[in-house]
């Protein structure tokens, strides 16, 4: 019983996510506003982390899984990526390390700043 | 049997599972990182379809299950969130700057792939918010006229190679600090590069999934002027 109400308030805060999305003009999905409403509702306490914590620990647990069906869909673009595959490779994996680079060094540097500023 | 595998419901969800377990025993045998789950069930799961002679799509509706909780797993990135919101709070401008140093240093060097290899402006643009969630990077490809399914095969094997080289690269740039390690994951391959910022650490895991969202809306809102770029 539980987990059947825990997953039904996580659901409910997707359902308001969807809605939020389809009034909002905002380039935000649903998820997005789901996410922000629910860390809300836990910041005022209108839920208690053990209210949703077995489910949410299970959907994160199994998040990876989650993305297969997306990712074999690449057999559909075989032609396509036969012709652009020397850019494609190189977006994902230059790109990709030089924007967690470019990322983690600026949050780093902004951190040991501060951190040399307040001593 | 041909017409339970298009037609029923079960298998699909049972495919994926079943290949990314076997996934899961690959690694714990070989201890390889790169017997990555997500990369070798995605790889079986192809095989089996290619095999089988079954289409994309049939699969796709079958394994329809697993694609739903994709939105609810995402809104339960609030619960990492909420409970690292000291840091959160405490980092509040280095978390921000990072992001931003993200999204520029992703978008420009898009921009100048594109021009290198003076490509199609369609492909190009479905690759410009390949470091960001599914969800956001292919509404952004589509209305910007990309080709939002190569969009989404560009946003899961970044995910995926951010996942595995996650602790490659932050160890290669000096990246120690948690709080940097997070924003750096999430802004680079969004939630599967955040599945490995969650084993790393609590800190991290939160950091990552926070940088989903910002570095996701941050995108959005930068395309469309980095489209007007493109050769």
């Amino acid at each position: 019983m539980k987990y059947i109400f825990q997953f039904l308030r996580i659901l409910l805060f997707c359902f308001l996510g969807e809605l939020l999305h389809s009034l909002l003009p905002l380039p935000i999905p649903s998820s997005i506003y789901g996410l922000a409403l629910l860390l809300a509702a836990l910041k005022i306490r209108l839920v208690k982390l053990e209210q949703i914590k077995e489910a949410s620990g299970f959907l994160i647990a199994v998040f990876p899984l989650l993305f297969v069906p997306g990712a074999a869909g690449i057999m559909e673009l075989g032609p396509l990526l036969a012709e652009i595959w020397l850019p494609v490779l190189l977006s994902i994996v230059l790109v990709t390390a030089l924007v967690m680079a470019a990322a983690g060094k600026s949050a780093q540097v902004v951190i040991r700043w501060k951190e040399t500023r307040h001593g | 049997m041909a017409e339970l595998l298009t037609r029923g419901a079960v298998w699909g969800v049972l495919l994926t599972g079943g290949a990314y377990a076997l996934g899961i025993l690959l690694q714990k045998k070989t201890g390889k990182a790169w017997c990555n789950p997500l990369l070798l069930g995605s790889l079986f799961v192809i095989l089996f379809l290619r095999l089988c002679r079954i289409s994309y799509s049939d699969y796709q509706a079958s394994a329809g299950p697993v694609n739903y909780l994709l939105l609810p797993a995402t809104v339960s990135l609030a619960v990492p969130l909420y409970e690292q919101w000291e840091a959160l709070r405490k980092n509040t401008a280095a978390i921000l700057s990072g992001i931003a140093a993200g999204v520029l240093a992703s978008t420009g060097s898009i921009l100048l792939l594109a021009w290198i290899f003076q490509m199609d402006p369609a492909a190009a643009v479905s690759l410009l918010p390949k470091s960001v969630t599914t969800a956001i990077g292919a509404d952004i490809s589509r209305e910007l006229g990309g080709i939002p399914a190569l969009t989404t095969a560009a946003i899961i094997l970044t995910g995926i190679f951010g996942n595995l080289s996650a602790q490659g690269i932050c160890r290669l740039f000096r990246i120690s600090d948690p709080v940097a390690k997070g924003v750096g994951i999430g802004s680079a391959a969004h939630a599967i590069g955040t599945a490995r910022a969650l084993e790393i650490g609590p800190v991290e895991g939160a950091m990552s999934s926070l940088s989903i969202a910002a570095a996701g809306i941050l995108t959005a809102l930068l395309c469309p002027f980095a489209a007007r770029l493109l050769p």
